[in-house]
């Protein structure tokens, strides 16, 4: 799960990690509130789970009632690589002298917690300059390995002194709440000499939610993405027309590659996991009939023991329920194709031998 | 690295060659049961099955432990499949391998990666070799199947298939049968962020294999595990020939797609870095599973 910055922000506070007056709302009412208590001037920061919504100007700087009456509005209606406003941050601001780098992160291909520190922060990760890596194993970080952290940055006095104190209140946070990430950027050095966390990115394993029902509030996901959790399924929404659905990860990828080269738009990836039955066909089919834009669904399924009629049933039984009226384009691989092919000759569900043909059809389908 | 073959399938001196025996944790589950008789079906030697509460019963003339170590002690096993749900799958691992087994095949999707790591951690220290979780296994085909792939796609012969993804694997697999590239081993990754086989680590367990003619690698956007094979292919001189197919070009950025490792973050993960360092250590790319085989027919071409 990928937190917000104020979410983040509240796990920071929670375990101790600086960072600056802030109030968090979700609707300009709150929002008023919010200004009021935390007084001008500050920073309307708008909370959405992807980067660079600072170039796209969803961080405005706000001196009084009369600005944030304006910008307010703006900020929360504005759209970012497409993801809407969760929310609204206001934050006082700092004076700040220089911007670090930190982070620990689950190292995928190493197998174990890596630190990464900068003294040049405050700019994405990729373009972070004299960049200090430690391997940390299950992310547990010393005072001695936070000490050298620090004096590999050149920071002293009381900044060093806070990093260190700093990096293991965030190695802390990344054990007890299983991390993949934790994120400080930038970490700030205020006018005092001491630090600041000004951002925070922190995305926990979405495996380890059943040992963290303190995280579930910070879940933001969609009622069909609830529905599709609860059934075994992932669901990721598309804004295309063409639903696309499969068995396996990897399979629902390529399929989705396969359609978008053909010109094809996806409007979803659903993969409904290693089997397929009737019951999970029949539920993904009304999951993608709760979406309006769906104009065609795309199914590719390999039924390694699954047998196909078993699938082509659950088609007939969605028509006959009045769950879908939408043409299907299927390709269907396993057994008793040729009698699945017969129960559906009559319907709106479309067998093909490849998912080429499938696709194929379902582009040209959509147009019409 | 271990040698996986011998481990599969035992030296040809070895009274049990080809006929290694296999436990399985969690036979009595839905799912491993299932499994299983897939398993004995296609010639692999189930020979004792673990679930706590349930020993000294049987399931298809499978005789059933209350512990791994009892089921080693009584079949000398060195290889175990593992079926049990995400939350107990670090305690079973564990038991797994301090009851002596060496390769133990992890089937469970959705295991923390904190249970991985500490897991991994354990199988260092016992120089035990782990593949997944969130795999379908490994099979060597015609000779023995740990894993939960369907039988039809695989057919003996001498390419090897490494693969992140498993339905892809068995779509893949099947391409190659079908232009008439039989598998000398196919290893299922798993779609997680933390494997206890990499891909690079796959790699070494295969690419030595005498009769081994060519390699494919079955990968999928997130991480970085198919750029550092790229990389080893590059710096061990490799002259086999290596076909990649990559899954994920089309998927938004920073979603997980389906596999909890199927994440592009920024740049780090995408298609295109992997693509192009597959390009770089001049692995062509299939952009559709059916190429598959026509590029490693041409690639064979080149170097026969």
């Amino acid at each position: 799960m990928r937190l917000l910055e104020y979410q983040a922000k509240e796990l920071f506070r929670e375990f101790g990690i600086k960072v600056p007056p802030s109030k968090a709302s979700k609707n300009i009412e709150q929002g008023r509130q919010d200004a009021k208590e935390l007084g001008y001037p500050f920073v309307i920061k708008i909370q959405v789970p992807v980067g660079g919504r600072g170039k796209a100007g969803g961080i405005q700087r706000c001196n009084g009632e009369d600005e944030f009456e304006l910008k307010y509005p703006q900020v929360l209606d504005m759209t970012i690589k497409g993801e809407k406003a969760r929310a609204i941050l206001l934050e006082k601001m700092a004076e700040i002298k220089k911007e670090l780098y930190l982070s620990l992160f689950l190292n995928r291909s190493k197998r174990c917690y890596t630190i990464i520190a900068s003294s040049e922060g405050g700019v994405e990760i990729e373009s972070v300059k004299n960049q200090i890596i430690k391997e940390v194993g299950l992310g547990d970080v010393s005072k001695d390995v936070a000490r050298e952290v620090a004096s590999e940055m050149e920071l002293e006095g009381k900044a060093a002194d806070d990093l260190v104190e700093i990096l293991q209140k965030l190695s802390k946070l990344t054990i007890e709440k299983e991390a993949e990430l934790a994120e400080i950027n930038p970490l700030a050095i205020i006018q005092d000499g001491s630090l600041l966390a000004l951002d925070g990115k922190v995305m926990t394993d979405d495996n380890s939610n059943f040992r963290h029902e303190e995280l579930a509030k910070y879940q933001e996901i969609s009622e069909l993405e609830k529905r599709a959790e609860k059934s075994g399924f992932s669901l990721v929404e598309l804004d295309g027309n063409i639903a696309v659905v499969g068995n396996g990860a990897g399979l629902v990828m390529s399929t989705l590659d396969m359609l978008s080269d053909s010109g094809g738009k996806p409007a979803c990836f659903l993969d409904v996991g290693g089997g397929a039955t009737t019951e999970s066909v029949y539920e993904a089919l009304s999951l993608i009939s709760k979406m309006d834009r769906v104009r065609g669904i795309l199914v590719n399924l390999y039924g390694g023991i699954v047998k196909t009629t078993t699938v082509a049933s659950a088609f007939i039984k969605a028509y006959d329920d009045k769950l879908i009226d939408l043409p299907v384009f299927a390709r269907l691989r396993g057994a008793e194709s040729d009698q699945a092919k017969q129960m559906l000759n009559d319907t709106r569900t479309k067998l093909y031998d490849t998912v080429e043909e499938a696709i194929n059809a379902a582009v040209m389908g959509v147009k019409k | 690295m271990s040698d996986i073959i011998e481990l599969l399938q035992g030296n040809s001196s070895d009274p049990d060659f080809k006929k290694k025996p296999v436990i399985v944790q969690g036979i009595t589950g839905k799912f491993g049961s299932a499994h299983t008789k897939l398993m004995i079906q296609y010639g692999t030697n189930i020979a004792a099955g673990v679930t706590p509460g349930k020993g000294g019963t049987k399931f298809e003339h499978v005789p059933i432990y209350d512990s791994v170590c009892e089921a080693v002690d009584a079949t000398g096993a060195k290889i175990s499949i593992l079926f049990v749900p995400a939350k107990f799958f670090l305690t079973a691992a564990k038991e797994a391998l301090d009851a002596g087994i060496k390769l133990l095949v992890a089937i469970p999707e959705h295991v923390p990666v904190r249970d991985t790591l500490e897991l991994l951690e354990l199988a260092r220290q016992k120089n035990a070799t782990v593949i997944g979780p969130n795999t379908p296994g490994v099979i060597v085909p015609e000779v023995i199947k740990v894993g939960i792939m369907p039988a039809g796609p695989f057919k003996a012969g001498d390419i090897a298939v490494l693969s992140k993804s498993g339905t892809l694997l068995y779509e893949i697999s099947n391409a190659l049968t079908q232009a008439g590239f039989g598998q000398v081993i196919t290893i299922g990754i798993g779609g997680d962020p933390i494997n206890g086989t990499r891909l690079i680590d796959a790699f070494d367990m295969v690419k030595d294999i005498p009769q081994l003619r060519g390699l494919v690698v079955v990968g999928e956007i997130g991480g970085d595990a198919e750029e550092l094979l790229a990389q080893k292919i590059i710096d061990s001189n490799f002259d086999k020939p290596v076909v990649g197919y990559i899954a994920g070009r089309a998927a938004p950025k920073e979603k997980r797609m389906g596999h909890a490792g199927a994440i592009v973050m920024g740049n780090y993960g995408s298609a295109e870095s992997k693509i192009s360092m597959f390009n770089k250590a001049n692995v062509p790319v299939a952009k559709r599973p059916v190429e598959v085989p026509v590029l490693l027919a041409t690639k064979l071409g080149q170097t026969d």
